[in-house]
């Protein structure tokens, strides 16, 4: 076992750990502060990919915009922290089981797959090979500037719903 | 080697043999990173002990005092002092903070603003880490900063450290926009997010000759996260007492201190870094050492206007903090990223001298310019004239609801 692989297990174990805490914890500014280790974590196997990229989007993106915004939402709900009921219904063995039953189903599904190594490093420029494939009509053109549209639309959409009415 | 062409790599070749004559050559690089990692903390730790006796002392001269100058030679030794005195104090955690998130988040202030430093170059040789997405990296512990803050506030369970905030997510987030978008400016004209890349394509012509609309925006927005004033709102001590830090004591409430004077001089490194040509200055080919005195001067310049606008502006209001963002900040930096695309590409096949490059794109920056300059001054003066009509037509008990249409600035 070399260091990578040591760093992979004790990243895997801190996501699942923080993954876990964020459904069971009490407290949903603490279950938030979890979504962000675990978040944090997959920043982490990003950069033990040699993704750096992947990785800075990721705390940028996913730590920076998406869990402020989680947190923000949970301060400015009303009595969110009173809630003292349980946290699960008489229907939770149900959900257990079809949890389980999803999860055997992929890693059975995923046991059986052979996934192709490469044994050439990491390129260089992976940075450069990207933006140009997202820019290239052969490659990702069109689903980016889709994605562009959807979410201008999506702006736009919002700041006309939370006009004023004049 | 040479030592003072290559003064770190030389001090590496020695401890890599040093360590190597006992230990397995893995362990030595192990350990090698973490001596760089620890260089770099420890500059930005240290730094902020003389940061914050230097912008006592000009913010006094600029406001007609003295400040500090009994401890040590003028007063050198006055934030030793300070933080002996700080780590002496009573070390208070609230009875209904929320402990572990009420503690974590001065750490993570500090964090924030030190792992900035990883990738800002002092000279061509001298720089914690080259990442090739450093400018993306940037933005990414930045925002944690913001994280940082609004734990420290909500965890202190008191209704002015949430208030504080609430107000930093108003204003953090928001000027996170622009800041990304003048980033992507030198970004765009260097062809990399490398910090290294980015300096070293400003050899003949430094970007804010290129760019200097990108580089104004970035300066903004850049002192508005760091929640000084005339951004202070945060923190104001007239409205909400302390802010987000009210609860804090100690260390603690030092290390949210250290993280802002750290944060602003972190600002006048970017600006440096980005704009001002980095290390770049005469003779850096022959003595690279030298770099470091010019990125440190001009690291210091941004710094003190960063101090300059700190001593003589006044706090700015809510909602002209938030107009001035979105209605004014957001569009001039989008159509300045746009336009220095076009133009950039536009220009590529004449095969320019970089002084041909910066003529066209400085060209493009004053028209951009002058454009939103006189929109904005035609938008005043039609609420202006409105306003002037609504006063003139109503009789002065009416005064009120023009009053309320444009309110007056504040006192």
């Amino acid at each position: 076992m070399d260091g990578l692989q040591i760093a992979f297990l004790v990243t895997a174990a801190v996501i699942l750990a923080a993954a876990l805490q964020v459904v069971t914890a009490r407290n949903l500014v603490h279950a938030a502060l979890w979504l962000i280790v675990a978040l944090f974590g997959m920043a982490v196997l990003f950069v033990l990919l040699e993704a750096g990229f992947l990785a800075a989007v990721q705390v940028v993106v996913y730590i920076g915009a998406i869990s402020i915004l989680i947190i923000f939402a949970i301060m400015l709900t009303r009595r969110v922290m009173q809630d003292t009921g349980p946290q699960t219904n008489s229907q939770w063995w149900l959900a257990a089981l079809i949890a389980l039953g999803t999860f055997a189903a992929i890693f059975l599904t995923l046991s059986q797959v052979r996934f192709p190594q490469a044994n050439a490093p990491v390129p260089e420029s992976s940075l450069a090979t990207l933006g140009f494939d997202l820019v290239s009509p052969d490659h990702y053109v069109v689903p980016l500037v889709v994605v562009g549209v959807l979410l201008a639309a999506g702006m736009i959409g919002s700041i006309a719903i939370a006009k004023d009415k004049e | 080697m040479d030592f003072f062409s290559d003064p770190i790599g030389a001090v590496r070749t020695l401890l890599e043999n040093l360590l190597n004559s006992f230990l397995p050559a893995a362990v030595t690089e192990a350990l090698l990173v973490i001596v760089g990692v620890i260089v770099v903390a420890s500059f930005g730790l240290i730094l902020p002990l003389f940061l914050i006796w230097a912008e006592r002392r000009l913010v006094a001269r600029m406001q007609d005092r003295v400040g500090p100058n009994r401890v040590g030679p003028e007063g050198l030794l006055q934030t030793i002092a300070d933080a002996i005195k700080l780590l002496i104090k009573e070390d208070i955690t609230p009875l209904g903070a929320d402990k572990v998130v009420y503690n974590i988040a001065p750490i993570l202030a500090v964090i924030s603003v030190l792992t900035m430093w990883a990738v800002i170059p002092f000279a061509i040789n001298i720089a914690g880490a080259d990442l090739n997405v450093a400018a993306l990296y940037i933005v990414s512990v930045g925002s944690l900063g913001t994280l940082a803050i609004m734990l420290g506030g909500w965890a202190s369970n008191n209704k002015y450290a949430l208030l504080g905030a609430f107000r930093t997510v108003a204003q953090l987030v928001c000027y996170e926009v622009p800041l990304i978008l003048s980033i992507i400016v030198p970004v765009l004209l260097a062809r990399s997010m490398s910090m290294q890349a980015i300096v070293d394509q400003q050899k003949d012509v430094w970007f804010i000759f290129m760019a200097p609309i990108a580089a104004l925006i970035f300066f903004i927005t850049s002192v508005a996260e760091t929640g000084r004033a005339p951004f202070d709102l945060l923190e104001a001590e007239s409205e909400i007492v302390a802010g987000f830090h009210i609860e804090y004591t100690g260390m603690k409430f030092g290390m949210f201190f250290v993280a802002e004077f750290l944060h602003a001089f972190t600002v006048g490194a970017l600006t440096a870094t980005l704009f001002f040509g980095g290390w770049q200055g005469p003779g850096v080919e022959q003595y690279p050492v030298l770099g470091v005195a010019y990125f440190m001067a001009k690291a210091f310049l941004g710094y003190f206007l960063v101090i300059l606008i700190r001593a003589t502006l006044p706090r700015i209001r809510i909602d002209h903090m938030l107009d001035l963002n979105w209605k004014f900040l957001v569009p001039v930096s989008l159509a300045a990223v746009l336009v220095t695309a076009l133009v950039d590409k536009a220009i590529e096949p004449l095969n320019l001298l970089p002084i041909g490059r910066a003529i066209f794109l400085f060209g493009s920056n004053v028209v951009v310019g002058w454009i939103a300059l006189s929109l904005v001054s035609r938008a005043a003066r039609r609420l202006r004239q409105e306003d002037e009509a609504k006063r003139g037509g109503e009789a002065p008990h009416d005064a009120e609801a023009a009053h309320d249409a444009h309110p007056a600035p504040a006192h």
